[in-house]
């Protein structure tokens, strides 16, 4: 059996006395796409922070590959194989759209410390970045700056972040949100790409009854930050509990 | 693939180039005294809006105590100037103490307080940088109080030394301009000033340059994707203290005087604010352009409202106007057009224009 890449135990936070995410305990494993579900504010964005850093748990612990990393700063996980996209698009919207991706390739390759040559003498770098620029379709605007692309590219290019990490662990929040039907193929395609290898584990938030179909290995049921429901997508989709709480409300969304 | 290269930037780039090459040869172009005072001056504040854009510019840190970190390399060489005596060792000896000095308050609020938001680390600055000015004037012996020091500078700089002389045993001339000290200085000064500055462009050309800029832009993003924010913001601060150091240090070899009011005051905080917007943000071009337009300005706008105001002395008003008592008010004025029609700085503005579609 393969070993989970993503362990939660307990993990919990508490905003004041609301408890946003409430000991969730959850195993994700190598070539598994999760999709996690539950009604706006169920603490789906939540459970992704405190997995990637950006909120300390109160209490409970996240732990990757054995290692626990409950403790570390968000580029610390970054650097563990933890990797994230943004539900809001969160770009650096200065730069052009291949020095936002050569900034996560060189993250990645430990570059970032190198002061003395110019960016462009590193090839290498320069070269791995356009074929993230390929893979997500944007090699057309490279050299503008991320602010000017219209909202799909966006969120494309927050996609092309999160890939140029080459992380073991992706998680997408809602990476299609706003997005125009013709572009969301393209993303979804290359989700299901990064699910095919097998070696990485995919955490996908996200509400559109179609995609959640057409990729999820397993789905999983946010709701008032508990761990509601946890399982292969039709049976979670036909127990009862669920339904109850989220399916009511998407069924017709979905229909 | 190539990068865009507007021709705003190269109209930016070309003045630049221009401004080099004035500044490597002004003492053969404008032959007097205060000429070269002010090219010097313009030289070493290059580096110092420099420095402080690399902080501003381009990592998007707010700091106040650059000034100071001046006042560090400006006073250790003339507390070694004064107390060993001129010489190359006592050079040495004080800009090493400046830089060392300058270091280890630059890691030590880095550390402290990088973490904290932007206008509180503004306000620690600030605070760090009192500090030190009062201690400039309160230890009076070590650093000769509101007075400041006066010493002398290596035997070379001097402007009796003769570089070459004629066959008479007079200093040689070449194009009129006598092969003194005070040139072989003023090379010093261009030439260091040169290699820092050529040292910071380097930087933010390279990998660590858009680490930085990407801070600037969105600091949660950045170490989401695996930078240690606080670690690059450190140790971008301690780079600009470093060079901020050794300009003082040039300067006060320079001006032979280094006193509270030419070194660690927040006067010059404010002109190195001033040319940092006035140049642009975030592009070294406009350290530049903004130090030399400012250090021009200073000098010189006195005079020439001295001027009018003797051609206009037959009009109402006017002559009064432009009392050269009033270029305060007229660099005032200058300044808010400026920020009015180059709203980020001569440099950025320029160089954006040509992008634009």
């Amino acid at each position: 059996m393969t070993q989970p890449s993503l362990v939660t135990k307990d993990l919990t936070i508490r905003f004041g006395g609301h408890l946003a995410v409430n000991q969730v305990n959850c195993e994700f494993l190598p070539g598994e796409l999760t999709v996690i579900v539950g009604p706006n504010g169920a603490g789906k964005t939540t459970f992704f922070n405190l997995i990637s850093g950006q909120l300390a748990a109160s209490s409970g612990k996240v732990v990757k590959d054995g290692v626990e990393i409950t403790k570390m700063s968000p580029s610390t996980r970054a650097r563990h194989g933890i990797g994230r996209a943004f539900q809001l698009t969160n770009l650096f919207p200065q730069l052009s759209v291949l020095e936002n991706i050569r900034l996560a390739v060189q993250a990645r390759s430990g570059d970032g410390w190198r002061l003395f040559k110019p960016v462009s003498s590193y090839k290498e770098l320069t070269a791995r970045a356009e074929r993230y620029l390929e893979a997500t379709k944007l090699t057309d605007v490279a050299f503008l700056p991320a602010s000017a692309l219209p909202h799909g590219d966006q969120r494309k290019l927050e996609v092309a972040l999160l890939m140029a990490m080459e992380p073991d662990i992706y998680m997408f929040d809602e990476p299609t949100a706003g997005m125009s039907l013709d572009h969301t193929p393209d993303v979804l395609e290359l989700i299901a790409e990064i699910k095919h290898d097998k070696s990485k584990t995919v955490l996908l938030v996200e509400h559109k009854m179609d995609v959640v179909r057409a990729l999820a290995d397993r789905i999983i049921v946010l709701h008032n930050g508990e761990l509601l429901a946890d399982g292969a997508p039709d049976e979670v989709m036909s127990s009862q509990i669920v339904r109850d709480v989220y399916l009511g409300k998407s069924g017709e969304a979905a229909a | 693939m190539t990068e865009q290269n507007s021709t705003g930037a190269l109209i930016v780039k070309i003045t630049v180039l221009t401004i080099g090459a004035a500044l490597l040869f002004a003492p053969f172009l404008f032959q007097d005294v205060r000429s070269l005072e002010v090219a010097a001056r313009i030289c070493v504040f290059v580096v110092l809006v420099a420095s402080y854009d690399l902080l501003i510019g381009y990592t998007g840190i707010v700091s106040f105590a650059h000034t100071m970190f001046f006042g560090f390399g400006a006073y250790g060489a003339a507390i070694a100037l004064k107390q060993m005596g001129p010489g190359w060792d006592a050079v040495m000896v004080g800009g090493l103490a400046g830089m060392l000095v300058s270091l280890v308050v630059a890691v030590a609020i880095g550390l402290l307080s990088l973490r904290v938001k932007a206008i509180f680390f503004a306000m620690i600055t600030l605070a760090v940088a009192s500090v030190v000015l009062v201690l400039a004037s309160q230890l009076s012996d070590f650093t000769g109080g509101e007075d400041g020091i006066t010493y002398r500078a290596p035997q070379l700089f001097k402007t009796a030394t003769k570089l070459a002389v004629d066959e008479d045993g007079k200093v040689l001339r070449l194009f009129g301009v006598k092969l003194n000290g005070k040139l072989a200085a003023y090379y010093f000064v261009f030439a260091t000033s040169l290699a820092l500055f050529v040292l910071m462009f380097r930087l933010v050309g390279s990998p660590l340059g858009t680490v930085l800029k990407a801070i600037r832009e969105n600091e949660a993003r950045a170490e989401a994707i695996g930078y240690r924010v606080v670690s690059y913001r450190t140790f971008v601060f301690c780079i600009a203290a470093l060079a901020a150091s050794l300009a003082g240090t040039i300067y006060a070899i320079w001006l032979k005087y280094t006193g509270p009011d030419t070194m660690l005051s927040f006067s010059i905080m404010i002109d190195i604010l001033l040319m940092v917007v006035i140049g642009g943000m975030g592009t070294m071009w406009g350290a530049v352009i903004g130090a030399v337009l400012m250090v021009l300005a200073q000098y010189y706008l006195r005079d020439l409202m001295g001027a009018a105001a003797e051609a206009t002395s037959n009009l109402p008003i006017l002559p009064e106007l432009l009392n050269p008592d009033r270029w305060l008010l007229w660099l005032g004025i200058i300044f808010i057009l400026l920020v009015y029609f180059f709203p980020r700085g001569i440099a950025g503005t320029i160089m954006q224009k040509g992008i634009a579609k």
